[in-house]
Order: C-alpha cells, then sequence, then structure tokens
C-alpha cells in the first residue's frame, strides 16, 4: 500500500476509503513503536463507533495503547488474521495488518484528516 | 539444592485418597445434609481440590517459600515501597486473644479495647498528618484515594460545583490517575519538567473553576521535596480546588513537616510502608485517609468517637457515621490486621523514635546515593529525600547494560532488586529506597556490588540472574496465550 | 529508639560522606517556613516488656471468640482454622516479601498464587480467577464494574435485597458519580422472587448480582436468576460462601459469569472484620476484564516452569486513568491462607465441614425455634446461617445470650433502612463445624430460662 494512498489520524490510524467502507489500520510510525505484542482487543462487528472513541486495544506486555476509530459509522469487519498472527500488526502494517472496515456515516470526516506529508510532520514533531 | 519433588504444583503431588483434615460425624439427630436442602441445590461432588496429607502441604509450601526474597532474608531496596524491618513481636501481639479473635458484629461494650485503640490509631494519623480527621476504613493506599477523590466529589456537589478535572505530574504512580478515573474525574497529566518538580506555570494553566483536585506525591516520586508546595496549594486553593497529598512517602518526613501544614487538604497512609505491616506478598495494604475538618462530614464510616462520661471519669468508645458521609467503601471496618500492626509501632517509636525513622531513613538514602553516584547517574541532583532514582541510561549507551540487567544481576549478589523502570519520567530508572532499618554495612556491602556489576561482561549480565533456580520468564509468550491455572494433562 | 541500626559513629561517618554537617541539613530541602517545630503530639516509647503489658490489659477487654462461644454471622465466621495454616503463613520469606515484580526471586510467592488460582476455579467451577482483591464487599463492586465493561452497558444493576447490606453499601458509594441506576428487588420472604428480577432486568442493565447463600443465609434459584439476566444480555454476578461448596453446587454450574466470594471462611481470622480475602473468578471469555493482579505460569530462558504477573497491560501502572481498575496491591498473604487451607482440607474435609455446619444449623434452628419469643424468619432452606425474628426487644436477647458466654448476631437493626421494616427484631444465627450439639443445646436453655 501507497501510503501517498492513506488519509491519516493523529492518533497514528491510516485510513482508505472505499465505496462509502473505510478501512483503517495503524501506522507504519506506530507499528515501529510497537514491540513483543501480546494481545489486540477487536470491536465487535456491528458496533457503532464515532470519530475519536477508542474502539480497540493494542498490548505489549509493558504497554497498552488504544485503537481509536478515526471516522464515525459501523464496524462492518474486523481483521481475523490478526487474531491469529498479531506479527502481522507490525510486519505489514498497511497491508495484511489493517484492523476494521467501518461504512462511514459522515464521509465529511475524512477533510478532518491528514494526507501524508502532514502526517509525516505530526511524527518528526512528536519524536521531539 | 531446589527439592523438585515436593515443589511441583500442589495438583501433581495430589493421589486420590490422601487427605490432611477430618471432621467428626454430626452430633444431630438429621446427619445427612442431603436431607436438609433441596436436590436441586446439591453437587454430586464436592469441588475437585488435590489430595494430599498434611505433610505434603508442609513440606511443599515451606520449601516453596525458600525461592523468595523477602526483608526477613535480605537487602530490599524497592523504590516507593518502604520494604523496612517487620518488627517480630507485632505478629505476637496481633494474634492475641481479643484482637485476633473478635467479631465485627459484637456489641460496642465487648469491644472496648480495640475501638479505644482505633480510636487513638485515627488521633494518632491525625496528628502526624496534620489534617485532623481520619477514617480507617481504605484497605489499601490506592483505595485511599479513591475514598478521598470520592469525599472531595461529595463536598463539590454539596457546595453545587461543577469540578470534574484532577491533575497529576507525569511523575504519579498509575494508581492516582486510575483512581481519579473510577471516581468518576477527568484527567490531566502535566508534562515532566526539567527539574522533576512541578512546574508552576504549567500547572497554573490547567487550574480554574472546572479544577477538582491536584494530586501530588511528596516527597515525589524522584524522591525530592516539593519546594513550591505551598504555593501550589495557594493557586489550587485560590480557584477553589483542593490538595490531595498521595503519602507512599511519609516514610521521609514524620515529624518533620506535615502534609496538613504544607498544604495538602487530604491524603493517605500506606501503614505497610510508613508503619510497617508486613507486605504478605503483596498485601494485605492499609490506605487510611486524613482530611482538614470541612471534609470530616463526608468521610466513610464508620468512625470511632469517644465519649467522657464526667460522672465516671471513664471514656466510652463507640462507632458513628459522619452526618453526609459518602458512605461505605468496604464492608466491616478496615484492615485491622494492619492498622493494629501500625499502632504497635507507633506506640513502641513514640514522638521523638518516629521522627528518628525519618531521619534515618533520609541518612541512608543519602549515603547510598554518595555512594553510588559515582557509577549511576542520577539526574536529579546528588541530594535526596527518603529515596532516588538513578538511571540507567548511560549505562546501556556505553556498555549495553541496562536497569533491568543490573536488577537481575543483583539478585546474584543476594539483593534483591531496586524499583526499575518507574517512575517514568526518568529513562531506565533505576529506584533505590534502602530505608531506615538498614546498617550501614548492608548499604556499603549493596553499593559495592553495583560497582562490580557495572564492570562485568554485559553478556554475562544479559543473562542474569545466574544463580535462581529459574533464569528470566518469558513474558511475553506468557502474555500472548496465558496460562492461569493448572488442568489435569489430557484435559 | 528501638529501631536504630546505626550507631553515632556511624552517622557521623556516613554524613562526611555524604559531605553534610548534620542530620538535620539534610532536610535543608524543605522550607523551614512548613517545618514542624514542636515534638509530635503522640504518647512516649515504650518497650517490648511495657507495651505488652499494656496491649495485654487492652485486649482483655475485648471479648473473643476464646471467651465466648459464637453463633455469629452475617459474613464473617468463627470457623476452624488448622494449625499448618498459621504455620505456612508465618514464614517470614511470604509475609515480608512484596509483589513479586522480580519474578526469579519470587517463585515461592508466584507458584503459591497460582495454586491459588487453580483452587479458587476448582471450587467454584468458574474458569479463570484473579490473584484476589480487598474483600468481599468490593470485590462484588469490581465484578459489577467489570459487568459494565463486558456488556458495555453502565445504565442499570439490579441486586437482590438480600445481598449483604455493606456490599450494597459498598456498590452505590462506587457507583455515585455514574450514571446508572441501581434497582434493589425487596425479599421479604428471605429469598428473591425470580418474576420480579425478570421484571427489572432490560436491555440497558449490565448484571444482576445475588449472594448465595444470601444475606439471612437462605439459598437462592440462581439457575433461574441467571436465564433472568441472559434473556436481556446482562450477566450474572454471584457472590458465594466458598465453604458452602463443599455441599451445593458450584457458581460455574449455575449459569454466573463473575463469581465473587469473602474468603474469610478459608483460614482467616476474624480480627474484626480484617484484612480478609477478596475472592473474584469469571468465564474464560470475560479474562481480560479483570481487575487485579493475575499470575501466569510459562517458561524461562531454559525452558523450565515458571510463574510471571500476567496481563498487566490491564493495570493501574501501565494503562493509568483506562485500567480495569485502580487496585495495586493484592491481598497476598490471605490469598496464601485461603491456599494451604483449602488444600489440606482437600474435597473429603470440604464436604464434612460443610455438612457438619449444615446439619448442625438446622438443629440449632429447630431448637431455637422453640424458644418462646423466638421464630424462624422465613422458611427459605438455608446452609449454615438462619434468621430469627423476636417478639421483644432483641437487643436484650443478645445481651441475655452474652451473659450466658454466647454471641450471638448481627441484629437486622444494625443496618437501618437496608432491609423491609418488618425484620426490626430480627437477628442472624450462624452454625459453624465448630458448634457442637452440646453448645447449641445450651444457648437454647439459656434463651429459654
Amino acid at each position: 500500500m501507497d501510503p501517498s494512498q492513506l488519509k491519516f489520524a493523529k492518533t497514528h490510524e491510516w485510513v482508505q476509503v472505499a465505496e462509502g467502507v473505510a478501512t483503517v489500520g495503524i501506522s507504519q510510525f506506530a507499528a515501529g513503536q510497537l514491540s513483543d505484542l501480546s494481545y489486540i482487543e477487536l470491536p465487535e462487528v456491528g458496533r457503532q463507533v464515532s470519530a475519536g472513541e477508542d474502539c480497540g486495544v493494542i498490548e505489549t506486555v509493558k504497554a497498552a495503547s488504544d485503537l481509536y476509530a478515526p471516522v464515525s459509522g459501523e464496524v462492518v469487519a474486523v481483521n481475523s488474521a490478526l487474531e491469529d498472527d498479531y506479527d502481522l500488526l507490525t510486519s505489514d502494517p498497511l497491508g495484511k495488518g489493517w484492523v476494521i472496515r467501518v461504512r462511514m456515516s459522515d464521509p465529511g470526516e475524512l477533510d478532518a484528516l491528514m494526507d501524508s506529508n502532514a502526517y509525516q510532520a505530526h511524527c518528526d514533531s512528536e519524536a521531539h | 539444592m531446589r527439592n523438585r519433588q515436593a515443589t511441583q504444583l500442589i495438583f501433581e503431588l495430589s493421589r486420590p485418597g490422601r487427605r490432611a483434615a477430618r471432621f467428626p460425624r454430626p452430633d444431630v439427630p438429621q446427619t445427612e445434609a442431603s436431607a436438609l436442602l433441596p436436590a436441586d441445590a446439591l453437587a454430586s461432588a464436592p469441588p475437585p481440590l488435590p489430595e494430599v496429607t498434611e505433610s505434603d502441604v508442609i513440606r511443599h509450601y515451606v520449601n516453596l517459600s525458600t525461592l523468595n526474597m523477602s526483608v526477613d532474608t535480605h537487602f530490599y531496596p524497592l523504590g516507593s515501597c518502604t520494604m523496612k524491618y517487620n518488627p517480630k513481636r507485632h505478629e505476637r501481639w496481633a494474634r492475641l486473644g481479643g484482637f485476633g479473635d473478635v467479631h465485627p458484629y459484637q456489641t460496642e461494650s465487648r469491644l472496648q479495647g480495640m475501638l479505644g485503640i482505633l480510636y487513638e490509631m485515627q488521633q494518632m494519623l491525625g496528628e502526624i498528618a496534620g489534617l485532623p480527621a481520619v477514617s480507617l476504613q481504605p484497605a489499601a493506599g490506592a483505595h485511599g484515594e479513591m475514598t478521598a477523590l470520592l469525599v472531595a466529589a461529595a463536598y463539590f456537589r454539596e457546595r453545587g460545583e461543577k469540578r470534574t478535572k484532577v491533575i497529576f505530574p507525569a511523575s504519579a504512580h498509575g494508581t492516582n490517575p486510575a483512581s481519579a478515573a473510577i471516581a468518576g474525574f477527568d484527567c490531566i497529566q502535566l508534562p515532566p519538567s526539567a527539574n522533576g518538580f512541578v512546574d508552576l506555570d504549567r500547572l497554573s494553566e490547567h487550574l480554574n473553576d472546572e479544577t477538582a483536585v491536584f494530586m501530588i506525591t511528596n516527597p515525589n516520586t524522584l524522591g525530592l521535596f516539593e519546594k513550591d508546595i505551598a504555593e501550589i496549594s495557594r493557586r489550587l486553593h485560590e480557584v477553589g480546588g483542593l490538595v490531595y497529598i498521595d503519602g507512599a512517602n511519609m516514610n521521609a518526613i514524620l515529624g518533620i513537616t506535615r502534609p496538613g501544614d504544607f498544604g495538602g487538604d487530604m491524603m493517605h497512609y500506606n501503614v505497610h510502608k510508613t508503619f510497617t505491616g508486613p507486605h504478605g506478598a503483596g498485601g494485605p495494604g492499609s490506605g487510611p485517609i486524613a482530611v482538614r475538618d470541612f471534609l470530616a462530614p463526608y468521610l466513610p464510616g464508620p468512625i470511632v468517637v469517644r465519649n467522657d462520661s464526667a460522672a465516671s471519669g471513664k471514656s466510652v468508645y463507640s462507632l458513628a457515621d459522619p452526618e453526609k458521609s459518602i458512605g461505605r467503601v468496604r464492608s466491616f471496618f478496615g484492615n485491622v490486621g494492619i492498622l493494629l500492626r501500625g499502632y504497635f509501632y507507633l506506640r513502641t517509636l513514640g514522638p521523638d523514635g518516629v521522627k528518628q525513622v525519618s531521619e534515618q531513613a533520609v541518612l541512608n538514602a543519602n549515603y547510598l546515593l554518595a555512594k553510588l553516584i559515582d557509577v549511576l547517574n542520577v539526574p536529579h541532583g546528588n541530594r535526596c529525600m527518603h529515596e532516588f532514582v538513578a538511571s540507567a541510561k548511560s549505562l546501556v549507551e556505553r556498555r549495553g547494560i541496562s536497569a533491568m540487567d543490573l536488577a537481575k544481576r543483583l539478585l546474584d549478589y543476594g539483593f534483591h532488586a531496586p524499583t526499575v523502570y518507574f517512575p517514568l519520567v526518568v529513562p531506565e530508572a533505576v529506584m533505590i529506597e534502602p530505608t531506615e532499618t538498614e546498617s550501614r554495612e548492608t548499604l556499603d556491602a549493596f553499593a559495592e556490588a553495583i560497582h562490580q556489576i557495572v564492570e562485568e561482561s554485559p553478556e554475562l549480565l544479559h543473562q542474569a540472574p545466574h544463580s535462581t533456580f529459574n533464569s528470566r520468564p518469558d513474558d511475553v509468550s506468557a502474555a500472548r496465550k496465558p496460562v492461569l491455572k493448572w488442568t489435569a494433562a489430557g484435559t | 529508639m528501638s529501631y536504630l541500626f546505626n550507631t553515632p559513629e556511624q552517622q557521623q561517618a556516613m554524613l562526611h560522606v555524604i559531605g553534610a554537617d548534620t542530620l538535620d541539613s539534610l532536610f535543608d530541602p524543605i522550607p523551614e517556613r512548613l517545618r514542624l517545630t514542636r515534638p509530635l503530639d503522640l504518647p512516649p516509647a515504650l518497650t517490648e516488656v511495657e507495651l505488652e503489658a499494656d496491649l495485654s490489659r487492652r485486649a482483655a477487654l475485648n471479648v473473643g471468640v476464646s471467651r465466648q462461644i459464637s453463633f455469629f454471622g452475617g459474613g464473617v465466621y468463627d470457623h476452624f482454622i488448622p494449625a499448618a495454616v498459621d504455620e505456612v503463613t508465618s514464614r517470614g520469606e511470604y509475609y515480608t516479601a512484596y509483589t513479586p515484580y522480580q519474578a526469579e526471586a519470587s517463585q515461592g510467592s508466584l507458584q503459591a498464587f497460582f495454586e491459588y488460582q487453580t483452587l479458587v476455579c476448582q471450587l467454584t467451577g468458574m474458569d479463570v480467577a484473579n490473584a484476589s482483591l480487598y474483600e468481599g464487599g468490593s470485590s462484588l463492586v469490581e465484578a459489577a464494574m467489570m459487568a459494565m465493561r463486558v456488556t458495555r452497558r453502565e445504565g442499570k444493576i439490579v441486586v437482590l435485597q438480600s445481598v449483604h447490606p455493606e456490599y450494597r453499601q459498598t456498590l452505590s458509594t462506587y457507583l455515585t458519580h455514574l450514571n446508572c441506576e441501581i434497582v434493589e428487588i425487596p425479599t421479604p420472604a428471605g429469598a428473591v422472587d425470580v418474576d420480579r428480577v425478570r421484571d427489572a432486568v432490560d436491555d440497558r442493565t449490565a448484571c444482576v448480582i445475588v449472594e448465595h447463600p444470601n444475606f439471612f443465609g437462605g439459598l437462592e434459584a440462581v439457575s433461574e436468576l441467571a436465564d433472568a439476566a441472559h434473556a436481556r444480555g446482562a450477566l450474572l454476578v454471584g457472590s458465594f460462601d466458598p465453604l458452602s461448596l463443599g455441599l451445593l453446587k458450584r457458581p460455574g454450574d449455575l449459569g454466573v459469569d463473575i463469581a465473587t466470594a469473602e474468603g474469610q471462611s478459608l483460614g482467616i481470622p476474624m480480627q474484626y472484620g480484617g484484612p480478609f480475602l477478596g475472592i473474584l473468578a469469571c468465564r474464560e471469555e470475560y479474562m481480560r476484564k479483570m481487575p487485579g493482579r493475575i499470575i501466569g505460569s510459562t517458561i524461562d530462558r531454559q525452558g523450565r516452569n515458571c510463574f510471571v504477573l500476567n496481563l498487566q497491560a490491564r493495570e493501574q501502572h501501565i494503562r493509568r486513568e483506562k485500567a480495569t481498575s485502580n487496585i495495586c496491591t493484592n491481598q497476598g498473604l490471605l490469598a496464601l491462607r485461603a491456599t494451604v487451607y483449602l488444600t489440606l482440607m482437600g474435597p473429603q474435609g470440604l464436604r464434612e465441614a460443610a455438612e457438619l455446619c449444615c446439619t448442625r444449623a438446622h438443629y440449632a434452628a429447630e431448637r431455637l425455634a422453640c424458644v418462646p419469643g423466638l421464630k424462624l424468619a422465613s422458611s427459605t432452606p438455608f446452609f449454615k446461617e438462619f434468621t430469627l425474628t423476636c417478639d421483644g426487644d432483641v437487643g436484650e436477647l443478645v445481651e441475655k445470650a452474652a451473659r450466658a458466654g454466647f454471641g450471638l448476631g448481627p441484629t437486622l437493626n444494625r443496618f437501618p433502612g437496608q432491609f423491609d421494616a418488618s425484620l426490626g427484631s430480627a437477628l442472624l444465627v450462624a452454625v459453624t463445624e465448630k458448634r457442637t450439639r452440646d453448645e447449641i443445646d445450651r444457648l437454647a436453655d439459656a434463651l429459654s430460662a
């Protein structure tokens, strides 16, 4: 997946939209911060989420990070492959490591997300 | 010399038909419980507990105990935990008939000795805190935090104020935000400051009419006394907020300064730390809270009150609930067994002894700091209160030796490790609290061990400990595929 | 000072190494005007021999069960504690250690707690257990909050009035700030009418809370309550008497989703109400929503079995305000007591003790119901504890028993506003395996006199 085709949230999730459904994952930057993944909690399919709401947890042995929904809508799919192989999240975060799909209720929310350049600048500022 | 046979899991030692406890046959006319209870309530068989003899049990648990380090056997400088010596007299006294064997619902007239002691304990804790109103109910420090925050919430509610924010520094114990969340507040964490103290300007940015409580540990988790605490308190009070003192580090300031005198409105004690309740491999604790008079009506009950009879000259003690109490935070009456040990300790020390505790604790910590500062970087200065936080960051960079390596290797030298990786604001943190109950010789030996360890081969340290029966555990697979109980093979 | 470890000469030498002139100068970081300038107003120091004399005198002012025959109930009981429990838990290696942060130096406690978790699962029939919470009341509240997380419902909790009044009060204290309706279902008959619960549970309800045997001693229809809760997507949270499980069906076999218990019955002295042991166990699918410390089994670098603190990412030191609970300690030493107790009891010991409690309690109920002015408050089946109503002044009855050397109570008027007014003159009577037929006869005679 080419990052330039994606939109990003400040909380390090990426979004790609096709036919009103947003595929959501975590960014390369976020994946690079994770080691020794121990558990991934995903929302149940059918759950309504709103933009900015925590809808999952990514745990390592010594840390836990929330997964925030970048857009509002209904969760229509979760990546069950992650449950068998947590490492997909870190080895291929923009591809096989996608996390959830959300049928968007307000496509206008995409405008609030960053493009890859803006996101890169955001990461640089956080790293300092 | 591990006795591998006896330290198998107790379930693996089980053999059908073995047993320890035996009870007499019922001596009443109806000896079958099954005739007394509805059939659908009865289990067909008792729970499948292990079947072992008493000697199996003793050999198993005595052998297991030898796999532990403890204060009785080793120097245990676990920062933030105050692992001081636990006097043996306390154990005997806590078990005395009349203390260990009284029921919480006995009539007060048959509990006057106990209630009198608990009343005195309230008084002593109030005096040491400089905060006169005390509730002994909370079962541990975190429970005390939550309880005090509920007291604050009730106070604000009564005043018709909507205050939703609890503020704390980044160096706070994790229990502070967790307790605030349970008590229904929103959390604001101040960013770490360069000098380790609360940054007054940053704090002020968050102070307004939504501010409920500022929670602070003092001395803070870096072992520094917050020099601006009086000004912090003034600013909080100016906007109508309250100051909560996390009493985890009271061992530094007993009889020297008091939370109530430096601006705190509420605090909790950790009786198991400061007043030497044994830590019990993780508990029980005891976390009484002390508050200013205007918060007293909201305290959780029961509280012990004293009624003096002018006629007889005698005092009678009874239980009461404060007028606008937040209600109960647990059943019965506090962790009395631990409160008693704290009481015994204070009665043994007296006013001078209590102050000496802190003087000696601070002396020991500063001495150890002076002995270690040439090999361990201490980012926040060359003086401390009762503990200090060193950083192994330069060791990592120079030699690839992490705080974890250092901690694990200390076990080989016969010392329990300090707290590592806390507080979160210091990279590769090594938090050392020697307590007052250690001699100079022990501190010298510990410092010597660290001097030797930092010169050792990094490879050797990465594999440490070498002398314990188990080497480093695989935490990742433990968390990925949790095995939280024993199951019989093949099931 | 009794616990001074460095001689004055050593202290001077240490100050020299530090580069400080006096002990007092070490406190220079504390602003002068914040210092206490007077000695603390505390009683004077006493030596061991002096304090023991004082404490013995004051202990004697309390009438413990060594000086009376206890029929006390209400959640704390005078059960038998085998000597081996004290023997093991008196070892300093256990009671002077702390939280097993360094697994390699704490395998003794860690393995014991892993065994504790297993024993709790065996006892309750639940899938997983934590390494203990504070006590029965706050454990029940933690379970209720856990049910809210599991169901993602915060609107309503349905609790039976037959649940311990202090547990219910604790629940309402914890939930004050939440917009959660706590619906109490009256239990005038000594146990609940399941239809009333069914009517109260709705789609906002996180859980139904039951105690079994309940505060009055009576048995509840737990399986039916589970069905009533599950029918609307709510959980059933149940508080149990661990010793009753020597006879009664286990929560895991009754459809309970989260089981809690006060573990005091498992080898823990009464010590005026604490420290006790909060037991919490649940179904496997809710494992990661559990509060409190959890021990797991794993391997070390040599492939040997060992034990570690596990699933720590739920806990306050990592998740801070998003933790499953603010709890930091467990009740380690009490969990160890329960562990040793249960292994000594085994299945047969537990059953025998439960049978003694049950049969003798029924004998006692029969005898006491014949005492003029006393009668059983309900006909609900009970295990080891029952409720009597008293025609006269119930306080006087308790005094009468006390004068004859018997401990009775609590009386229900101790819990104002918590029960139906008709129970104002009622009291609880509990009969443990320690009480004999002779003692029961003597109590009945004393009350009849």
